[in-house]
């Protein structure tokens, strides 16, 4: 018995450094396809703030939403969809007005959902048309776990509400021919690249510009090609400190000043690097070769606004159940 | 008639039940409770849906292979370390043990990277026109790597005990070595080699880290019951995994049952032999 | 071992040259692929970039993280279940009680259960939605998506590693020398640290050298209960399939370098400790199959 209390005791002693938080630490729950440019964010600002230490987690937004309410003690979170930053609202882990605290509706870049495709394009797929083909074999993530596959449904149910004039029967009909398409539904954005690229399944991933341009890069332009589709969806990345876990960790001004920076001239250049479009005039200008122009609608203007994509869409029994069903 | 007692029962036997009471009882307990929570409708519907039959089949099918994969190839090593003297016999008796002692990831990643189209193995394979990563023959591999130990481990000893009269005598009779194999030696290797098939076939069934590498993960095709409750969980549908790994859970103990039968048979075989 | 009869020539079954030599290819052939080819294109694929870049991989600060949280686990968990292991031996072999059977296949459930369906069982224990969820956050006490949520789902994966090894070996010995020592006076502990320790120790380091190779591996009850932080909650395994997920193929493979290195130490001790007598060949592969253990004598 005594040995037992001891090992008790040695066990509390052990974690306590490992569980306990200093205020020179912060940990950033983001979406999966962001490791690249949080890595090298986080660098630049460590740069600027020498002896701090900033963690991250990623995975599929909602999936990280939902982590955090389980208990997952993220001081910041990147994510690449407000429903998702609602979602910690809701449950009392953000502060309601958390898109005034930021510039932009706490959007420091965007990017849209776009097309990458193998070499060549032999499937010749140019546009939200060609997914709902027959012969093509689509990739995106589980739309229920990610952000990112979130946008990709919502593109194309605004491509297709711009196609049918509103049509709602024959939107609904065309997206779920595009789900058809879509031979795994991995969990977040990152294995759904894997899927495309290492198990070499599908003709075309549908994820963000950035990352189509990261899997060029990584993998060869002479593998796989970057096919921008002529209207797509504003994607905004909305940032926001956790306040509930902030508080906990005494890390408010320390996540304040991270997500600001993610704004400075700094930030901007990195995000940019990493294929994001930015809001710095001066940075985007910079790197405006790089990005070519498309006309993006925003989810406002279609939808409504994202409490109403909230209900209508996503909510349980809503059309995205209908679309993905049992899958 | 009764005999001195042996004290630190109490503390012992304490010890033991309330560890696994907490450690093991409980967790189990609290699985059961949230799939009985859904209603049988609702449990019903989740684990008959076509995704979730689709990935018993996937699940049992290749555990099957794998397991008459391992059949075969366990007795022929056994037999190959007991019989015969060459020499690095005793690393590769060692070897066999392996699967156990690598970590299943480490075992996942390293077999996806020798079966991929760009592997060492992957490679010539794809030119005969064999995929093996991302398919459910990688999924059949995977298994028959991670359960490998258990029929050489079952078989071994009960060969190495055999005894060489029993061979001499059917010799003497005039009997072909392959129909001694088969009428006297395969007969008493048979309660071992079904304990270590059932061994096998149980670890096959609920393997999961060296699977998700080389599966492809793809539903209906190449997704393992084990996978799709992992999956349920990420999209947070509680209920549904909780569901699924009930399935799995009641599986687990008819293997256990059934485990259990076949090393009591074989024991009291060899007992009795 | 050694086998009474290895040195008789006698032409056995099988024994003819050329089946003899085919099976001996073929056999070492599958062992080859399947066994040793796994092991290399670790060692290969870890090295590919040179030792430098294996030596920044692995002194990466998440990678070290990782180790040392794979470690403490360990510290921890194997600890524990040892003495579980001693405890279950001691009130099974040592005395009568009803339900013993039963205990040996309580003890045996974990080596059943996928570790996929042990993570999610915990999640339902201490998750928010699980049954003391409410309570803990409450208590403000975070097991889940923590350490004590890896430590706790190690130790129901490798629950029966240490009582599988002195189970068995325990019975075998008997009570005899044990009654002895507590006639004449011994108490429990004493009797228990210079009666039976000593000619159970083999078979206990040899089941804490399994336990203790199984908590550093295991990946997927973890993997379910770690929130996978990296830098935090990332244990050893799981980081591997992050690092592989980064495109960082040979971080990802240095990281498993360590592991299959601890792979190999393993075996060697495992081979050392069966020289002693521990090991396989003293057990059953199941326990509560094993008649002469649950038929209880009077």
């Amino acid at each position: 018995m005594k040995r037992l209390l001891l090992i008790g005791a040695a066990l509390a002693a052990l974690a306590a450094p490992l569980s306990a938080s200093a205020a020179d630490k912060l940990l950033n729950a983001s979406y999966d396809v962001a490791r690249e440019v949080f890595a090298a964010e986080n660098e630049a600002f460590i740069a600027q703030h020498p002896g701090v230490t900033i963690d991250q987690s990623h995975g599929g937004t909602s999936k990280q939403a939902r982590a955090i309410v389980e208990g997952l003690e993220a001081d910041v979170v990147t994510f690449n969809q407000v429903t998702d930053i609602d979602f910690l609202v809701k449950n009392g882990f953000v502060a309601q007005d958390w898109q005034t605290k930021f510039p932009n509706n706490a959007s420091p870049f965007y990017s849209f959902p776009s097309f990458l495709v193998r070499a060549g394009n032999p499937k010749n797929v140019k546009d939200w048309d060609d997914l709902a083909r027959d012969d093509v074999k689509v990739i995106f993530p589980n739309p229920k776990t990610s952000g990112n596959a979130r946008y990709t449904y919502l593109a194309a149910t605004a491509y297709a509400k711009e196609k049918f004039g509103g049509d709602e029967a024959k939107v609904t009909e065309f997206v779920t021919k595009i789900f058809d398409n879509v031979p795994v539904f991995d969990t977040g954005g990152r294995a759904a690249t894997t899927t495309f690229v290492e198990r070499e399944i599908g003709d075309v991933i549908i994820t963000f510009e950035a990352e189509t341009k990261a899997i060029a890069k990584q993998y060869g332009t002479d593998k796989f090609q970057q096919v921008v589709p002529s209207v797509s969806l504003l994607a905004e990345f909305p940032v926001a400190v956790v306040d509930k876990v902030a508080e906990k960790h005494g890390t408010q001004e320390l996540a304040k000043s991270y997500l600001d920076f993610l704004y400075s001239p700094e930030g901007q250049t990195v995000a940019a690097e990493f294929g994001h479009r930015v809001l710095d005039e001066k940075v985007a200008g910079k790197f405006k070769d790089q990005f070519p122009e498309i006309r993006l609608v925003k989810v406002e203007d279609v939808f409504g606004g994202w409490p109403q994509v909230s209900k209508e869409h996503f909510a349980e029994g809503g059309v995205l159940d209908t679309i993905y069903g049992n899958r | 008639m009764k005999r001195r007692v042996l004290p630190g029962l109490p503390l012992s036997l304490g010890i033991t039940l309330v560890y696994a009471a907490i450690i093991i009882v409980l967790p189990l307990i609290a699985l059961v409770f949230k799939a009985a929570s859904l209603g049988p409708a609702d449990y019903w519907r989740i684990v008959s849906s076509d995704r979730a039959v689709a990935s018993y089949v996937v699940t049992v099918s290749c555990a099957l292979a794998a397991t008459l994969f391992n059949l075969v190839f366990g007795m022929a090593l056994a037999w190959v370390l007991v019989r015969y003297r060459f020499p690095g016999r005793r690393i590769v008796d060692a070897l066999v043990d392996l699967p156990f002692a690598l970590p299943t990831a480490v075992a996942g990643i390293s077999l996806t990277t020798l079966f991929a189209v760009n592997g060492w193995f992957g490679g010539p394979l794809s030119t005969l026109g064999i995929k093996v990563a991302y398919t459910p023959l990688g999924i059949m591999i995977a298994m028959a790597f991670t359960s490998l130990p258990f029929v050489v481990r079952t078989v071994q000893p009960v060969l190495e005990e055999l005894d060489p009269a029993l061979e001499e005598a059917a010799q003497t009779l005039g009997g072909s070595d392959l129909s001694i194999f088969t009428r006297v030696v395969l007969p008493l290797l048979t309660p071992a080699l079904l304990a270590g098939v059932s061994l096998s076939f149980a670890r096959s069934l609920g393997e999961f880290g060296a699977i998700i590498f080389i599966a492809g993960n793809q539903p209906f095709e190449t997704e393992i019951t084990a996978l799709l409750a992992f999956i349920r969980l990420e999209e947070y549908d509680y209920p549904a995994s909780a569901a699924i790994a009930s399935v799995m859970l009641i599986a687990a103990f008819v293997m256990l049952a059934v485990t259990n039968i076949m090393q009591a048979r074989a024991l009291r075989y060899t007992v009795r032999n | 071992m050694t086998k009474p009869h290895s040195h008789r020539r006698l032409p056995r079954i099988g024994d003819a040259p050329i089946f003899r030599r085919t099976l001996l290819a073929l056999v070492l052939f599958f062992v080859a692929v399947i066994i040793v080819a796994p092991l290399t294109v670790i060692g290969v694929h870890a090295f590919s970039k040179g030792l430098p870049y294996f030596a920044a991989a692995i002194a990466e600060p998440d990678t070290r993280h990782a180790i040392m949280l794979t470690v403490l686990t360990a510290l921890i968990a194997v600890p524990i279940n040892t003495a579980f292991g001693i405890a279950a031996a001691w009130a099974i072999t040592k005395h009568d009680f009803p339900g013993r059977r039963l205990l040996l296949i309580l003890i045996e459930i974990p080596f059943s259960v996928s570790p996929i369906v042990a993570g999610v069982s915990y999640l339902f224990v201490y998750g928010l939605q699980g049954l003391f969820g409410p309570a803990l956050e409450a208590a403000d006490l975070k097991i889940m998506f923590a350490l004590p949520g890896i430590v706790l789902a190690s130790m129901f994966v490798t629950a029966p590693f240490v009582a599988r090894e002195l189970i068995p070996l325990m019975q075998a010995q008997g009570r005899d020398l044990e009654e002895a020592a507590t006639s004449l006076g011994a108490s429990g502990w004493r009797t228990f640290l210079t009666v039976t320790l000593p000619n159970i120790k083999w078979a206990l380091l040899y089941g804490v050298v399994l336990c203790n190779s199984r908590v550093m591996g295991e990946f997927g009850a973890v993997s379910v209960v770690s929130g996978n932080i990296r830098g935090q909650t990332n244990t050893l395994p799981l980081h591997i399939e992050l690092l592989y997920h980064d495109y960082d193929a040979v971080g990802s493979f240095a990281a498993a370098s360590i592991l299959a290195t601890l792979a190999i130490v393993t075996l060697i001790v495992k081979v050392v400790l069966e020289r002693q007598g521990a090991g396989r060949r003293n057990r059953p592969a199941s326990l509560a199959g094993n008649d002469s253990l649950s038929e209880v004598k009077p």
